[in-house]
């Protein structure tokens, strides 16, 4: 009997325990039933409007500067050019960190002056850290592979025995953005990862012919920093260009005319695509250094939609002799 | 009333509300078709639909809240789902007396005794599970990232509480508590250095595969019903085909015929639902059991036993399926549904060893990984692959769609087909459109699958929505495609044969197709030299051409060499003279010797992608019936901004559009 009572004791706690575990399962059941029910299903994607600024690189000490010097050695070319808007000095402080935005765009050798020159990359970065800037780095997000593009043509070696660092593209350095009154680069990815933590923004890139919108230059080379799909906008390729131009406010840009491409662009791929123009064009203005290198393609400024519009939006002006140019010849 | 026959009514009871569902899963105005009917109740009272959604997306959609009462239940009095609900086991559970109730004792005893391999089911769930909730992984490697402090303080605590037990040794073996420990932080520092943040972390809902109520919904929506609407009892005004479904059909009948060697097979061996179930059933509160240890050891309870619990020795709780057949067999009725456990002892756990599990696990968490790395849902998507109107985003898409075939037994025109390997392994019976197949293209003002979908893998549109009217006026109408003629196989482009039955079919307005005229001078054996010449008619010598063969409205004639002059409609025409409109009259009059060329009309189609919707109803009428002259493809489809075509563009209405006037 006694035994008996001990099991109903048992069976009874056994319940009482089983109950308070099932009493448990079903409250959390209960409750994330509760905490995670949706009554109305996924929303519609929504465009992520929000407004990225990025900050004015330009020195507005300086002021509007331009200059243009003659001759075959960029070394030499855009010494002289530096010198003459005051030293790189005026442009990069001590401690500054800069950007050097390339056109490594094609897994093409420097000869074919599809891309950006390495000799000119390696002084420049020279050039910055003489003035005390605490680190340079060099970026783009090429069309072709990006590691085989800065290889082969030459910008990785120039830039890293230069002491600068090259930063590929990589899908999370990407960020979708809104520029202010743009209506393109609208939630778009763009390549935000060397644009941060910089404080100073150089564009460097050759002057060269292209098939759409009639010159690539230092405007279009902004180009570099979109991500995603960005080839439909060759659908509208001078708004694209202009909002670009208003997208990035550069501390300098470098338009290297030394040899132009002048057929067969953006890619080249021949010698007998390029012709000796030997320009190294410096300015502070990348509407008025375009302006400039339409010339070397033998063309106006008008020729080009996008200098014009970039003007309307006063991102520089498309008139570089009101800016006093110095134009040297290095001899 | 018997327990059993209750049971047995239960079952007959859901079976033919499960069957009515399925039949009044169709688009019409009758009692019988779909109004209201709550066709996917037993989808959202099927826990692994709901579970596995939740782990997937993190939320529970709509009804699928009702997966809840199955769990309540469940946790209550165990698996009652499976004895006498689900309607897959009733069909089981009747094939398997069909086949087996005349065996003796004995062999049904051999029949229904547990094995082994019953734990398979718990190795498919955990599978299962792992696949569709691997990308949460992401979350605790993001926390050291995010809110490292999270990180530290959990550190913290770790070596606070080894010091703790270490001084008051609570624990028996504080060495392997502290190597569990220390194991699971390793791997979540490595996870946390390593573990891409990319589309290659996101899981994706396989449940549906095998879940035992999504692959009944689609055997019967796809291989069993279109067999009856062959029929005079047919559901369907137009016949209806289904891409892929012999495989469907030879999946189901092969979880019927396994029966034959062992009843309910696919319940005791495959079915994931039956492994959940069984996992939280573990505390219910009402269980069989034995009210006394010894018994005459007839095993009359073991006869029917549906779960292959064993109930006669220690029962395995977790098989059981609450048939009652062991309550009602019993001589001695010795065996009770009761809150006492069974006095021969019962074994709670499920077969799952950590080997076992942890294998599962790895299978699970490598499998979706492995298979984006075919990148179909990145670069590499498919081009032939248009899901219906709302879908989401391919990656989200996939981590709702359970391929329960309900969107394409509501289609009303058949196009939402199952996709085969297309779409990748892991879209397998997901729903694609095939415009070849079924009655017509997406009809315009029709948003029935949306409306159907269970856990809302197609979004459950609104008219306006669709249509961009309205409050979505500014969005635009929801695109699934762009169409494109493909210039050598259409009949007015490659053939000057007149045609333009896409641009007449198109339901946009305006239109999304137009036209451009264009004429055409047909080869003549020779030239036609005018002979006579009234106002109205061209006369020439001989029998030039036949009688009426250029009156048909599509052909004109000029003066040979005259491109400005507009070519005259032929009216009518003899095999020497054509008579020629009045409306259009000569500005040069036509001179004996002139030549003369007789000209086709044709309306050369263009597509306007940027009204375009991609209904594929031009696809489906295209007279070019092998492969179609136009096509639709997924570009410009709006669930996916990476498809996009075209940049917007602002347009005044009055500025003429893409694609012709």
């Amino acid at each position: 009997m006694d035994n008996d009572l001990n099991h109903k004791e048992i069976n009874r706690r056994n319940f009482m325990t089983r109950s308070a575990k099932a009493g448990l399962s079903i409250i959390a059941a209960c409750s994330l039933g509760y905490g995670f029910y949706d009554p109305t299903g996924p929303a519609k994607y929504k465009k992520n409007q929000e407004i990225t600024h990025f900050p004015d690189y330009s020195v507005n000490a300086a002021g509007d500067q331009f200059c243009v010097v003659n001759g075959k050695e960029r070394i030499k070319t855009i010494q002289l050019a530096l010198k003459a808007l005051g030293g790189i000095e005026t442009f990069i402080k001590k401690g500054d960190k800069v950007l050097l935005k390339v056109n490594a765009a094609f897994a093409s050798p420097a000869i074919l002056s599809a891309t950006t020159n390495p000799e000119l990359v390696g002084e420049i970065t020279r050039l910055c850290f003489k003035a005390g800037a605490s680190s340079v780095v060099v970026a783009d997000n090429p069309i072709n592979d990006p590691a085989i593009c800065f290889t082969l043509t030459g910008i990785t070696q120039a830039a890293e025995s230069a002491g600068a660092r090259v930063v590929l593209p990589k899908k999370k350095f990407f960020k979708p953005t809104t520029i202010q009154g743009a209506e393109l680069i609208v939630d778009w990815p763009v390549f935000y990862k060397p644009l941060q933590n910089i404080n100073k923004v150089i564009g460097i890139t050759p002057v060269k012919d292209h098939h759409r919108s009639g010159a690539s230059m230092t405007m279009k080379n902004w180009y570099g920093l979109l991500g995603g799909r960005r080839n439909i906008f060759h659908q509208d390729i001078n708004n694209i260009i202009k909002e670009l131009a208003m997208m990035i406010k550069p501390t300098l840009v470098v338009l290297d005319g030394t040899t132009t491409m002048i057929t067969n662009g953006p890619t080249g791929g021949s010698i007998s695509d390029l012709k000796e123009t030997n320009c190294m064009i410096v300015s502070t203005d990348q509407v008025a250094a375009d302006a400039f290198g339409a010339t070397l393609l033998g063309k106006t400024w008008r020729d080009l939609p996008f200098i014009s519009k970039a003007q309307a939006k006063e991102v520089g002006t498309a008139n570089y002799k009101t800016l006093k140019p110095g134009m040297i010849s290095s001899g | 009333m018997n327990i059993v026959i209750t049971r047995r009514i239960s079952q007959c009871f859901f079976l033919i509300l499960f069957f009515w569902f399925c039949i009044v899963s169709t688009l019409g105005e009758h009692w019988w078709q779909l109004r209201g009917w709550p066709v996917n109740w037993f989808l959202e009272l099927d826990p692994l639909v709901g579970i596995g959604t939740l782990i997937a997306t993190h939320t529970i959609y709509s009804g699928l809240i009702w997966g809840v009462v199955t769990i309540v239940l469940t946790i209550l009095v165990g698996r009652f789902f499976c004895g006498w609900l689900c309607p897959f086991g009733t069909i089981h559970q009747f094939i398997g007396y069909l086949s087996h109730g005349k065996k003796s004792i004995a062999e049904k005893k051999g029949l229904n005794r547990y094995r082994n391999a019953m734990s398979i089911k718990y190795w498919i769930l955990i599978v299962l599970l792992i696949a569709a909730i691997s990308h949460l992984i992401y979350y605790p490697a993001q926390i050291t990232h995010n809110n490292s402090w999270i990180f530290w303080c959990l550190l913290v605590i770790f070596f606070i509480s080894i010091a703790i037990t270490a001084t008051l040794k609570l624990l028996s073996r504080p060495s392997k508590a502290v190597a569990v420990f220390s194991s699971f932080l390793i791997i979540w520092i490595i996870l946390s250095i390593w573990f891409p943040v990319e589309q290659i972390t996101i899981g994706a809902l396989q449940t549906g595969l095998v879940d035992p109520i999504p692959l009944l919904y689609r055997s019967v929506n796809l291989a069993l019903l279109p067999l009856v609407d062959k029929t005079e009892f047919s559901l369907s005004s137009y016949e209806r085909l289904y891409d892929g479904a012999w495989l469907i059909g030879i999946l189901f009948l092969t979880t019927i015929v396994l029966n034959l060697w062992i009843p309910r097979f696919y319940c005791r061996f495959i079915c994931p639902l039956g492994a959940l179930l069984s996992i939280l059933s573990r505390f219910s509160l009402w269980r069989i059991g034995k009210t006394q240890k010894e018994c005459i050891n007839c095993d009359f309870c073991e006869m029917n036993c549906e779960g292959a619990c064993e109930p006669s020795g220690k029962i395995k709780t977790g098989e059981c399926i609450l048939c009652m057949n062991c309550l009602n067999e019993c001589p001695e009725d010795l065996i009770d549904f009761g809150t006492s456990p069974s006095e021969a002892g019962e074994i709670l756990s499920p077969d799952i060893h950590r080997r076992g599990f942890i294998v599962s696990f790895v299978f699970g968490a490598a499998a979706i990984p492995m298979l984006r790395l075919e990148g179909s849902v990145g670069s590499n998507w498919n081009p032939h692959i248009i899901r219906p109107p709302g879908s989401l985003k391919e990656i989200e898409f996939l981590s709702r769609c359970i391929k329960c075939g309900q969107c394409m037994r509501i289609c009303p025109t058949n196009i939402i087909q199952p996709a085969g390997f297309d779409c990748g392994f892991e879209g397998l019976w997901t729903p694609v459109l095939n415009y070849r197949i079924g009655s017509s293209g997406c009809q315009l003002n029709c948003i029935a699958c949306g409306y159907v979908c269970p856990t809302a893998a197609i979004r459950s549109l609104t008219l306006d929505e669709k249509l961009g009217k309205n409050n979505y006026f500014g969005a635009g109408p929801v695109k699934i495609g762009t169409a494109f003629i493909d210039r050598g196989r259409c009949l007015p482009w490659a053939m000057e044969t007149p045609c333009i039955v896409c641009q007449e079919n198109c339901p946009v307005s305006p239109k999304a197709i137009n036209t451009r005229e264009y004429f055409s001078a047909i080869k003549m054996k020779s030239d036609l030299t005018i002979h006579n010449y009234a106002p109205d008619r061209v006369d020439f010598e001989g029998s030039p051409f036949a009688p009426e063969s250029f009156s048909t409205g599509d052909y004109y004639c000029a003066i040979h060499g005259l491109p400005d002059e507009l070519p005259k409609l032929i009216i009518k025409n003899t095999s020497s003279t054509l008579t020629i409109a009045s409306t259009n009259p000569w500005q040069k009059t036509p001179a004996p010797m002139d030549k003369i060329d007789i000209l086709i009309r044709v309306q050369r189609p263009y597509v306007n992608p940027e009204r375009c919707i991609g209904c594929g109803i031009c696809e489906h009428e295209c007279p070019v019936k092998g492969q179609r002259a136009i096509r639709v493809s997924p570009e410009n489809e709006t669930r996916d901004r990476e498809h996009s075509l075209l940049l917007p563009i602002k347009r005044n209405q009055n500025q003429s559009l893409k694609g012709g006037a």
